[in-house]
């Protein structure tokens, strides 16, 4: 009965066994990512600052685009997001919060329209607002 | 606001001996009788010389079946005071019609409703469920313990550092007298000025932290700690409704985390999130609330789903039917769970299209659970089913659970509730699923798996009486309440006038007197297992003929769980094993890496209890150094980087020859 | 039931030494799963509330988007300079590890130093949390985001010290891989901060 000396397995941690399936990126994929998030930020700020579409909505819309273009280019740059981390469910775990982040807001968004809307007969937004 | 504090403000707060409830005899004699059973154990324990072994191997133990027998225990022992609560309000309400006020005032009353909600919920059902699923998964997946161990340890003194936080409130100061949910602007700072709503929010604070990492620890675990050969589809079903429940808890305890604080920024800070004026809107917490309160329930049903499923098939002698739909289900009640939220409150004025909306889908949500009854009443089908315990548990579930999903169904329609909601026929639908569904669900786990963790099964008899006393007190306590609800009662109401609706409510009480009855038969089942556990001692490891891994431990599996990690070939892997000739192995055993066991997180939930009791009476400078301390604390412990150990080959081979003598003399 | 002859090698249904995967780093991607839950109620608390003025002041006269700016290229640097840190980490240097991570705390604590500046600035001139919905539901989104960057801070001071004590061990790794998603995390929170709270504020 053999009492091997275990401590060896402290060095590789019990987790990695040669093979390292985590994607570590590169100087250059670090500065391809920030150069990519510099323009996604400067654009956005440019367009508000220098009030360049006359309609907010179309400003929102295009603003949320760019945010949301640059939280990918976060993801994959940065955090090194791929299908095969942890086996695929890094990106399955992401791919599920995203989905009940979109179903929170949006469903508070819309239930909360509604029930000010109705609760608040004869209300503008405007005046709702500044009620104090 | 005074411009500057006194040192002794900074350090009391409003914390004064005029919080001790002197004056109301209720608290007073329980409080005596607490103070008490309470020194009694003390003493024992002293007597016995047994602190030594409560700390080393108990309180600082890193061991998923030790950590899940003391959530059982915390769990059930504030079954005790949930259901004193219980006893309470339905003697005041048979007794409170016209002239006669019964013997709780509504300031009192309110706490008590409020207590028995926030202590059922977060203090008895989750705890029970939480320590099945910590017991059980592990085993079944072959794993010697969860993905992190100390967490683990953590995740259970936070649990029991909030609950104790609630019942601290039952002697020093009050608890709060909103509901359980705790609607502002009720519980704005402006209507609930008292400690209540404090003590509150912190309790859940501080248990939430320790369920949303129990969710974590358990999601790694089953993803990453299966054993090998034991893909996705092969896992028992209560791992697959384990892994969703836990998918939920990551998913839905956050929001109350967020919500609170909010609530107790507004409080604390004169924040406007909540409030009537300066562009607050309290329906924003109503919304946001239920987001995490409807995923609540499934979290607290989805388990009992996965412990009848392991009991039709184990007591029927068969394979699970449709175990890939049962799957399917699951995983499509998860998801569904995010979109029905609203129907808690479909008369908030959001209007036809929204609460369309969401009365189709808690409609459509009611259909795999259906799927998932007819797949037990399939495997029935053609079985040779043993009226064990934990059968006659899932037999009340299937028909008590199913009353109450049609009711629900029935509320699911807006038009319905209209008339309904917050009504007593409400609390019917509730209690109805959430009794039947997941309480007569833990009691068939409770009896199922008892002979795994201790070696010996409980005792049928007293079981029997329990379950009859328990189903049948159930009935007679919760009709009535539906046929009020119809009639219109209100729900919360600590007086009447009517005196026809009283009979429904002495009706409503006897029933509740049965299941104290039940619940006295319980203990009296602990009590008298233990006494004769010689004569109920199983020595198999497999006293019902089990079809999952757990069964193939010996009971109590040791520390380790399995000398040798299992290989798994099929579904229903030990019914696979048995089938196949599998002999147990009786050599070449090898050393066990193992963590260790600490008292870091029993540190940590007692400074986060002290913090949290400072933050309620506004004790400024002992929750800022309490702060400081924990930070130091958690720090500290980030610094130990010295925590695991090696069980020698010997005591391997040890247990395991124990065993095989066991065995053989009992073959 | 016996048969002293099955060993465990030669069995169908045994290992006779399995070590699970590590779970840290999954774990911690599902915390922070959990993270951006919290921040997603505080968005969506944002998005109901933020336009309540109360007859106060709105986010156009309030929001300085060139403070703004500036903290947005301090955190964005702050990423990139702990990207470099990993990549000297993976090349097994310690110190150029600790020297990249210490300029990332520097650029970090500049965030929150400019951060606090525009908070105690607006406190001051009467536009503290107290005095809207809009104002309270920005300072708890915004104030959430540089709680979670101070604490990011207080754990990269501890790293840099366990770092000095037990050098670039596997544990420290998957701690410095933790603290690497915690930190870009909060990074892409800010991406949704700038651009709902700061940039569609201001927008009429």
């Amino acid at each position: 009965m053999s009492d091997h000396n275990h401590d060896h397995h402290d060095d590789h941690g019990h987790g990695h066994h040669g093979h390292d399936d985590h994607d570590h990126g590169s100087v250059k994929s670090y500065v391809t990512g920030f150069i990519l998030a510099v323009i996604l930020t400067a654009i956005p700020f440019w367009l508000v600052m220098g009030k360049v579409f006359d309609k907010s909505s179309t400003t929102g819309f295009v603003l949320l685009g760019l945010a949301a273009v640059q939280i990918v280019v976060h993801m994959v740059y940065f955090l090194h997001m791929n299908t095969k981390s942890e086996g695929g469910w890094n990106m399955l775990a992401t791919i599920f919060t995203v989905m009940i982040v979109v179903i929170m807001l949006s469903g508070s968004i819309w239930v909360m329209y509604h029930m000010n809307h109705n609760m608040m007969p004869g209300m503008t937004s405007g005046m709702a607002h500044d009620m104090p | 606001m005074q411009d500057h504090m006194t040192l002794s403000q900074l350090i009391f707060g409003r914390l004064s001996w005029e919080a001790i409830p002197f004056h109301e005899p209720i608290l007073l004699v329980t409080f005596i009788a607490v103070a008490l059973g309470g020194a009694a154990v003390l003493g024992l324990i002293t007597k016995y010389q047994l602190w030594g072994t409560l700390w080393r191997d108990w309180i600082t133990s890193i061991d998923h079946k030790k950590i899940g027998i003391m959530y059982m225990i915390f769990g059930l022992i504030m079954l005790l005071r949930g259901f004193a609560d219980a006893v309470m309000m339905r003697a005041q309400q048979a007794l409170s019609f016209g002239d006669a006020h019964g013997f709780l005032p509504p300031h009192h009353y309110d706490q008590i409703f409020t207590a028995h909600g926030v202590i059922m919920i977060f203090f008895v059902a989750m705890p029970l469920v939480t320590g099945l699923m910590n017991y059980v998964v592990p085993l079944q997946i072959g794993a010697r313990d969860v993905a992190f161990p100390f967490l683990n340890n953590f995740s259970f003194w936070m649990s029991v550092f909030g609950g104790m936080l609630t019942m601290a409130s039952l002697f020093v100061g009050e608890f709060a007298r909103t509901g359980w949910l705790a609607y502002p602007p009720l519980s704005g700072i402006l209507a609930s000025p008292d400690v209540g709503v404090d003590y509150y929010i912190w309790s859940l604070q501080i248990a939430g932290v320790g369920t949303l990492l129990s969710g974590i620890n358990l999601v790694v675990t089953i993803v990453k700690m299966r054993a090998p050969g034991m893909s996705m589809m092969k896992m028992p079903v209560f791992t697959w409704t384990s892994l969703c429940t836990n998918v939920l808890i990551v998913a839905a305890f956050p929001v109350l985390t967020a919500v609170l604080a909010m609530l107790s920024l507004d409080r604390m800070f004169g924040t406007n999130f909540f409030t009537n004026d300066l562009g607050g809107n309290a329906m924003v917490y109503v919304n946001l609330i239920w987001i995490w309160g409807h995923p609540e329930v499934y979290i607290l049903v989805l388990p009992a789903f996965g412990i009848f499923s392991e009991v039709v098939s184990t007591f029927c002698g068969k394979r699970l039917f449709g175990y890939t739909s049962m799957v399917y289900a699951t995983v499509v009640i998860t998801l569904l769970s995010y979109l029905v939220w609203l129907h808690h409150f479909f008369t908030m004025g959001s209007g036809a299209s929204v609460n369309s909306f969401f009365g189709i889908t808690t409609m459509i949500i009611s259909i795999p659970t259906g799927a998932k009854i007819f797949n037990w009443l399939f495997t029935m089908y053609r079985g040779r089913i043993r009226f064990e315990l934990p059968m006659m548990w899932t037999i009340a579930f299937m028909i008590t659970f199913v009353i109450g999903g049609m009711t629900g169904v029935l509320l699911a329609v807006p038009p319905a509730d209209f008339v309904l909601h917050n009504s007593l026929f409400l609390i019917a639908h509730f209690h109805n699923v959430i009794i039947g569904g997941v309480l007569f669900g833990l009691f068939a786990g409770i009896n199922y798996w008892f002979p795994k963790a201790f070696g010996f099964k409980l005792d049928e008899f007293w079981g029997k009486v329990s379950f009859w006393c328990w189903v049948i007190g159930f009935y007679a306590a919760f009709m009535p309440l539906y046929v009020l609800g119809l009639m219109g009662v209100t729900r919360r109401m600590s007086h009447f006038e009517d005196p026809s609706l009283r009979i429904w409510f002495v009706i409503a009480a006897i029933g509740a007197g049965l299941i104290a009855i039940g619940i006295g038969a319980m203990i009296m089942q602990f009590v008298v297992s233990f006494l004769r556990r010689d004569k109920l001692r199983d020595v198999t490891g497999d006293p019902w003929g089990g079809r999952t891994l757990e069964w193939s431990t010996s009971s109590p599996p040791p520390d380790y769980n399995f000398a040798f990690t299992p290989r798994v070939h099929d579904n229903d892997t030990w019914a696979d094993m048995k089938k196949n000739g599998y002999e147990r192995p009786l050599k070449d055993f090898v050393s066990i890496h193992m963590p260790k066991n600490t008292g870091a997180g029993f540190i940590i939930s007692a400074i986060s209890f002290a913090i949290g009791f400072a933050l309620i009476w506004q004790m400024w400078l002992p929750a800022v150094v309490g702060f400081v301390v924990l930070m130091a604390a958690i720090i500290t412990h980030t610094f130990n980087y010295k925590r695991d150990y090696y069980i020698p080959v010997e005591e391997v081979v040890r247990t395991e020859d124990a065993r095989t003598r066991l065995l053989e003399s009992h073959a | 039931m016996s048969n002293h002859n099955a060993t465990a090698d030669s069995s169908r249904y045994f290992v006779r030494e399995h070590h699970p995967e590590n779970g840290t780093l999954l774990g911690f991607w599902i915390y922070l799963m959990s993270d951006c839950l919290i921040f997603a109620c505080l968005f969506a608390t944002y998005a109901v509330l933020g336009r309540n003025y109360a007859g106060g002041e709105s986010g156009a006269e309030l929001f300085d988007l060139p403070l703004v700016a500036v903290n947005t290229s301090l955190l964005l640097l702050s990423s990139i300079t702990y990207g470099f840190a990993m990549l000297e980490m993976q090349k097994k240097k310690l110190k150029p590890t600790m020297i990249w991570l210490a300029i990332t705390g520097l650029l970090g604590a500049g965030f929150i130093y400019f951060e606090l500046y525009e908070f105690v600035h607006l406190i001051h001139e009467g536009n503290g949390p107290q005095r809207s919905g809009f104002l309270t539901s920005f300072f708890a989104l915004v104030g959430t985001h540089g709680l979670h960057v101070t604490f990011g801070i207080v754990w990269l001071i501890t790293l840099l010290f366990q770092l000095k004590k037990h050098g670039l061990t596997p544990e420290n790794g998957r701690r410095l891989m933790c603290l690497s998603m915690f930190w870009h995390f909060l990074d892409v929170v800010w991406i949704g901060v700038f651009t709902f709270v700061y940039l569609m504020g201001v927008l009429p």
